[in-house]
């Protein structure tokens, strides 16, 4: 299969490969996708409370060429966005930035998925933490 | 040609296809133009010439397999011959009976045409494979009904090289007065394979999985003890005794007589030469990495080729990573079907490490050097795939990853 350029350069380059802490407060966690389907991905976003942005991002995943570039393209696309922005990000957004071909949408699905579980991890930490005070 | 040519990766596929040996090219171009007759002439002495090349290259096939001349019908490749004996026996011992036994793990061009009969009401029984791509003969004993006409295993396993025990089988076959066709594709070349040890009735191969040219091969047809008839699947002039109509393909033909005559002379050094490089290429590897599991039976495989599976490392974007090679993977990414390889499936492999299967396969032209190549990039793209794995990484914090809830997609 024939990868467009832009998938080739996240595969050899991507960005923010790496792990948060998943233990603090301000950072949330994404795992989407299932081994035995061929791809996992891990999002991981950190927020500042303050001003609502995300200040850093990092991914790992398990999956192919094009499923790697669609996680590494969504932590680049996420960084300096606030949460609401992040959640603006469609699958459809990253199919076009990365030229997917048809077969290859569902990783673009597993990343705008990811985003979202990573978000929602972060909220209900925060959610938790404002019952307590 | 400038020198922007892309350096060509190092071809590690051998079980896909192979190249053709230059004696086989060489065998051939006479016949692309001098003597380019029709054996069908009788008339001439071109008809003549072709005649005499084609029955030398059935002399040199049927040698390799140890046949007679008579009991070779030359056949497009492997799938035309898996077809033509599965069909042609449904069709001709249909009245005797209408099962047939196979195996889960067979080849399509096998599988598919026992699924065509089913159409035609037959009755199919798919042997299934224990995790080493192993039949159990008991199960094959007791799969013999009254009915059944014929018994079709492959000799070897294209994806993982596990054999099957074609003497054992041919002898239950030949005990209970059933017919046994074995497609023999990747095994020949690399095990001694006798029609007449193994009580094959009928053996499929291939012209360009042993150094000879593509659309040629062959189907074996024993003639004697007992006398195998067929019904034709292609219709016309008469040609192969009638088992296969349609002028032959002499400059092809030829090839693969080539290509046989070669193996009968160098098979011996070509299979340990295989054996040395890839024994070399899966022990540099495990030794230098963790969590890799072979597929198929290591103990009774082909000698050219192992197939292997990388944990928490998706097969795909592992082929992208080892770019200066060629091989192949059982991932569901590579294919059409986006499901994972059916013969490992069939063995019982996870579907997590089938995503994760690499198949090496090599083969007469493969050197050393390119074995150490191929270890380090195995190796390098690996453990850097298995930084950005989270799978690696929560095994690594000691998760079990089957008590893990996964999301499924």
């Amino acid at each position: 299969m024939a990868y467009s350029e832009k998938v080739l350069d996240h595969y050899n380059n991507p960005r923010n490969v790496g792990s948060l802490d998943k233990k603090e407060a301000d950072v949330g966690t994404g795992i989407v996708g299932a081994p035995e389907c061929g791809d996992v991905m891990k999002l991981q976003i950190q927020v500042d409370k303050e001003t609502g942005q995300i200040v850093e991002a990092k991914f790992k995943t398990y999956g192919c060429g094009s499923a790697i570039a669609s996680s590494s393209l969504a932590t680049e696309w996420v960084k300096g966005k606030t949460i609401d922005e992040a959640l603006k990000i469609k699958n459809s957004d990253i199919v076009e930035e990365l030229s997917l071909p048809p077969v290859k949408i569902h990783c673009s699905v597993l990343a705008e998925d990811a985003i979202r579980a990573a978000i929602e991890d972060y909220k209900k930490k925060q959610g938790t933490k404002d019952q307590e005070q | 040609m400038k020198q922007n040519i892309r350096k060509r990766p190092i071809y590690m596929d051998y079980n896909a296809t192979t190249p053709c040996d230059p004696k086989v090219v060489e065998a051939m171009l006479p016949f692309f133009t001098e003597k380019f007759g029709n054996p069908a002439s009788r008339s001439h002495a071109y008809g003549w010439e072709a005649e005499e090349a084609v029955s030398m290259a059935r002399r040199q096939v049927a040698d390799l397999i140890g046949a007679g001349p008579k009991e070779i019908v030359f056949t497009s490749g492997a799938t035309e011959s898996d077809n033509l004996a599965i069909k042609g026996v449904a069709q001709m011992y249909g009245e005797k009976g209408k099962h047939v036994i196979s195996c889960v793990t067979e080849h399509k061009a096998v599988l598919d045409s026992c699924k065509r009969l089913e159409t035609w009401g037959y009755e199919v029984t798919f042997l299934p494979v224990d995790a080493r791509g192993r039949i159990d003969l008991d199960e094959l004993k007791k799969a013999i009904r009254d009915d059944t006409i014929l018994v079709t295993l492959m000799a070897a396993n294209n994806e993982t090289g596990t054999l099957h025990p074609i003497e054992k089988i041919g002898e239950i076959t030949r005990e209970h007065g059933v017919l046994f066709h074995c497609d023999a594709t990747q095994a020949i070349g690399k095990v001694d394979i006798d029609v007449d040890r193994a009580k094959i009735d009928l053996l499929s191969l291939s012209g360009h999985k042993i150094y000879g040219p593509k659309g040629v091969g062959a189907l074996y047809v024993r003639r004697r003890n007992p006398r195998v008839r067929l019904v034709a699947q292609i219709d016309g002039g008469g040609h192969e005794r009638g088992m296969r109509s349609g002028t032959l393909a002499v400059t092809q033909i030829v090839g693969l007589g080539k290509a046989c005559s070669l193996l009968q002379e160098g098979m011996k050094q070509e299979v340990e030469h295989c054996r040395t490089l890839r024994d070399r290429l899966e022990t540099s590897i495990m030794d230098q990495l963790d969590y890799v599991y072979i597929n198929g039976d290591p103990d009774n495989r082909l000698p050219s080729m192992t197939n292997l599976s990388f944990a928490y490392v998706e097969g795909e974007s592992l082929i992208m990573g080892m770019k200066d090679l060629a091989v192949s993977s059982g991932s569901a990414c590579t294919s059409a079907s986006l499901e994972p390889s059916y013969v490992l499936k069939a063995a019982g492999v996870e579907d997590e490490l089938a995503h994760s299967s690499i198949r090496f396969s090599l083969g007469r032209f493969t050197k050393e050097e390119e074995i150490d190549v191929a270890v380090e990039q195995v190796v390098s793209a690996v453990r850097r795939l298995r930084e950005m794995s989270p799978l690696y990484e929560l095994v690594q914090e000691g998760v079990d990853l089957k008590t893990v809830q996964w999301e499924a997609h």
